[in-house]
């Protein structure tokens, strides 16, 4: 049994965002962290594996020095990594980016009793499709915003966190599983795991090794191919300072009424 | 000096951990009403921090005495007292051990210590007896398998939470000075075993500290650590190990100090902009860097020299101590300058590090024994 968890590397919105030209991120000055939903993605995969002793590879498509990140994972208790790079994947948007990870995970192989575990979304687009398209791609049936994972042989039972509630839904393996960050606390590295983390396997795919991948359409990836054209980016304008109504609930009730009617909304 | 990529990611580890685990509100009860924080205890524990420089072997996680620098520098720089909690096993609770036990005692004492399922502790000071060893009157009497233990240790860091201490006792009173005295691992549940209440202390508290009474405690002969009547040499040794972690301490305190200063600076307006604008407040600032700095780089060359062997090993980590910790309170006393009187009042975080450095040239050897032990090595 192996599990697959895909990361990506994101830069830290808390600092400075920087935007290039044609709209997209000038990641290249931004310092980076790792995504941090695909954080809870890994810790609910290490947590299988404390339980199992499965096999636990980290997968990230990305620059080079993305694999610093992999190494990172290996250290928290991942068995090896994946490094899907290469020129021609530059660029990608979701569509394409799903492809190429689908194609690679093909590549690799999903077997009867894997699992793929994602985080629900990116910090950097915000996007939440990567996932999906992932386990639509390779065919599997997915389950989306995992707040709570219990396994019991080849079924999950996974409880999804939806905004007015939750739903408990039961999925066998091979699977997806897209996590939130209510699912888990992601563990630290440890020393002994920083000591080893540079000795265990990390291997690159780079678009020699992927290109014959029947799932990758050679037309529809990287920058060229991706479908989605920025159109411009902007910060969005700070929302007003809310107001709070004072009183009994009648004369809040009464100030509310008389403001929304003198804007016209009732 | 330009770290491996390991410890690079050492580093961001420990600053990680110590960043999200060492909350204010935590450092504040345990720095108002002192005690011990078991949660973050248990923290510590279950991320291998208290083996940090361990051997795998006996449930550490190996790294190597710069790992153990950084350790200590790292959770300094948010929280002393905490940094103290991870330091002890490393240092001189599990030194001891590593440096003169036998497999038995490895397996027994050091592998709980370094998973951090027991403490333990160091009791070598005496009312009496601090620098001077010669002056210890804490005495073991062979009685057929056992040592019959009497005396009292002052001042032990840890000693209300220990399990175990590395207890020193005079066994032969016909030697004079640092002979004639041996190491014990003392099991603290043992009957005649007693601590004091946990003293009110300056700076660190947080981390209790008190006297422990021997009254005819039975310690079996098995629990003799290292040769009999030599173990104030090991006790030597262990000590360069625990100097630089104090070493490290310091300089962990004085870059938190220094990035305190720096934002206060840059917030703090009078006169219509930014006392950082004034030459008086920038200039103290690039002082304090410079020799936090300088301490940096004598503290990871020391370790490298504890790393490989290196003969003076143990004069470089007595110059890292001695320069780091002296450092430490120049730089906390300055940053309570550029704060002005809120640096004197507690709500502001430079206020207790200049109280958490204090102890730093006093523990572990005194500025002035370090002072000694640099000398000494210059005139032989």
């Amino acid at each position: 049994m192996r599990i697959y968890v895909c990361v990506k590397q994101v830069p830290d919105t808390s600092g400075k965002v920087a935007v290039n030209e044609n709209g997209t991120l000038d990641r290249a000055s931004m310092a980076t962290i790792i995504n941090p939903d695909d954080m809870s993605a890994m810790e609910a995969a290490l947590r299988i594996k404390d339980e199992t002793g499965c096999q636990v590879t980290a997968v990230t498509m990305g620059p080079p020095p993305a694999e610093g990140m992999l190494r990172e994972l290996i250290a928290m208790g991942a068995d090896d990594g994946v490094l899907i790079s290469g020129r021609e994947f530059g660029g990608s948007d979701t569509f394409a980016t799903s492809q190429i990870v689908a194609g690679a995970l093909s590549h690799l192989g999903v077997g009867e009793e894997d699992i793929i575990f994602c985080g629900r979304q990116a910090i950097d687009g915000d996007t939440a499709q990567v996932g999906p398209q992932i386990a639509e791609k390779l065919n599997l049936p997915q389950v989306t915003y995992a707040a709570a994972i219990e396994k019991d042989g080849k079924v999950l039972k996974v409880r999804r966190l939806l905004e007015d509630g939750y739903m408990t839904v039961e999925v066998q393996t091979p699977c997806l599983i897209t996590c939130v960050k209510e699912l888990n606390e992601p563990r630290y590295m440890t020393v002994k795991g920083i000591l080893e983390c540079y000795k265990k396997p990390v291997a690159v795919l780079d678009f020699e090794a992927l290109k014959d991948e029947p799932l990758i359409d050679l037309d529809t990836i990287g920058l060229k191919g991706s479908p989605t054209n920025i159109f411009r980016s902007f910060t969005p304008p700070q929302k007003g300072a809310g107001q709070m109504l004072a009183g009994s609930p009648q004369e809040m009730v009464n100030e509310l009424a008389g403001q929304l009617a003198a804007k016209h909304v009732i | 000096m330009i770290l491996s990529r390991e410890h690079e990611l050492m580093r961001k580890n420990f600053r990680n951990f110590a960043e999200t685990e060492f909350t204010t509100e935590i450092q504040e009860e345990l720095d108002r009403n002192g005690g011990f924080n078991w949660e973050v205890w248990e923290k510590i524990a279950r991320y291998g921090f208290a083996g940090t420089k361990i051997p795998v072997e006996y449930g550490g996680q190996g790294g190597d005495y710069l790992a153990y620098a950084l350790m200590n520098e790292e959770f300094s720089r948010v929280c002393p007292v905490l940094a103290i909690y991870a330091n002890t096993p490393n240092s001189l609770g599990g030194g001891p051990l590593l440096a003169c036990g036998n497999e038995e005692q490895l397996k027994k004492y050091l592998t709980p210590a370094a998973k951090g399922e027991k403490h333990i502790v160091f009791a070598l000071t005496e009312p009496g007896a601090g620098s001077d060893p010669g002056s210890m009157t804490t005495k073991a009497t062979p009685d057929g398998d056992y040592y019959i233990l009497n005396g009292r240790k002052c001042f032990i860091s840890g000693a209300p939470i220990a399990d175990y201490a590395i207890v020193y006792a005079r066994t032969n009173p016909a030697l004079r000075g640092a002979k004639g005295i041996s190491m014990f691992i003392v099991d603290m549940h043992l009957e005649g075993v007693s601590c004091g209440k946990p003293e009110p202390k300056m700076g660190i508290s947080g981390y209790p500290t008190s006297d422990i009474v021997f009254d005819n405690v039975r310690v079996h002969k098995d629990d003799l650590l290292g040769p009999l009547d030599r173990g104030y040499a090991v006790a030597m040794k262990t000590l360069d190990g625990g100097r630089l972690g104090v070493a490290a301490q310091s300089l962990g305190i004085a870059q938190g100090a220094l990035e305190e200063a720096v934002s206060y600076a840059k917030e703090r307006k009078q006169f219509g902009k930014p006392i950082s604008y004034n030459q008086g407040v920038s200039f103290m600032l690039a002082d304090m860097a410079t020799e936090i700095e300088a301490a940096r780089n004598l503290i990871y060359s020391a370790a490298q020299a504890k790393d490989s062997d290196a003969k003076d090993a143990s004069i470089q980590c007595s110059m890292a101590k001695y320069y780091a910790s002296e450092m430490a309170n120049r730089v906390c006393g300055k940053a309570i300058q550029i704060h002005g009187g809120y640096g004197f009042i507690k709500e502001y975080k430079v206020e207790r590090l200049y109280r958490d450095a204090r102890v730093m040239t006093l523990y572990e050897g005194t500025s002035q024994v370090q002072q000694i032990v640099i000398s000494r090595s210059l005139l032989k």
